[in-house]
């Protein structure tokens, strides 16, 4: 893996439209059953427009970016922080690039930036992986 | 103002067991397309003991609890105002089917922004396997909408 330098872009990674569909099912796997995320009549009543997507479902879609990148097992740290909500019918795309190559508990390293934005390019999640090199 | 002084609770750890069923049905949830989070066999041939939990499934585990997120009630939130702010993990070794996982959660912080509109809530999470070794942590901010 010496090819990976500080710039090195990840494959993108671009997701179908988030659907009441996609909702249930990650509420289902997940076992985060908040039903803002699955009930319209209750996420209204909260004062959303609708239900939304669950962050964590962005944030593992972010996961997929950087294991189609590199094997999980050389998965260090990986940590965003939840900047916009994610409605139905956003497409996510998720993307990252390489921008220090550091030395983690005495491990040679790269800090990846990634970001997940939506299609109008709002940036929805916008974090930081340590991978092994 | 959510109750500051519940600041350092230690919640009751549990245990989950990882399913080999969940985790595919996980990996099938978020578009999972990488066999070696869907086929045992393409997992073991890739150098897993058996099928990965990918990296955010951490955070399901901690929805296996007694209680879905126990810090609504700890600190009586309105679930409908709770959104999530930030999640971090840091990583030990790899959880797999077949593991039984501890689970322990700690409030770690309670702040606001915006003159108390946003409150905010930290967790640290630790995530033990059967054999007693630490797999992962975890750090979530929740925020609570005041307004």
């Amino acid at each position: 893996m010496t090819n990976i330098t500080v710039g090195t872009k990840l494959p993108e990674l671009t997701l179908p439209p988030i659907s009441r569909f996609t909702l249930a099912l990650y509420a289902g796997a997940s076992g985060d059953h908040n039903p803002i995320h699955i009930d319209s009549d209750f996420a209204k009543k909260a004062g959303m427009p609708d239900v939304f997507a669950h962050g964590m479902l962005s944030m593992a879609y972010l996961g997929r970016l950087l294991t189609n990148w590199q094997p999980q097992s050389q998965l260090r740290k990986f940590s965003n922080k939840f900047a916009a909500i994610t409605q139905l019918k956003d497409v996510i795309t998720c993307s990252g690039e390489v921008v220090e190559l550091i030395t983690h508990n005495d491990e040679q390293c790269a800090r990846v930036a990634i970001q997940a934005c939506k299609q109008d390019g709002t940036q929805s999640l916008i974090g930081e992986a340590i991978v092994a090199l | 103002m959510l109750d500051k002084t519940k600041i350092g609770h230690q919640f009751d750890s549990f245990k989950v067991d990882v399913e080999k069923g969940r985790l595919k049905f996980f990996a099938k949830s978020i578009g999972e397309t990488n066999p070696i989070y869907i086929d045992e066999e393409a997992a073991i041939a890739a150098g897993y003991k058996a099928l990965p939990a990918p990296p955010t499934f951490p955070f399901s585990l901690d929805m296996e609890g007694p209680e879905l997120l126990p810090v609504i009630g700890l600190l009586n939130l309105d679930i409908g105002r709770v959104l999530h702010g930030t999640q971090e993990f840091n990583y030990f070794g790899q959880i797999h089917a077949g593991d039984t996982i501890t689970v322990s959660s700690k409030l770690k912080n309670i702040f606001d922004k915006k003159g108390g509109a946003l409150e905010f809530v930290v967790m640290e999470n630790s995530y033990t396997n059967q054999d007693g070794e630490l797999m992962a942590q975890a750090s979530v901010t929740l925020v609570y909408r005041n307004v």
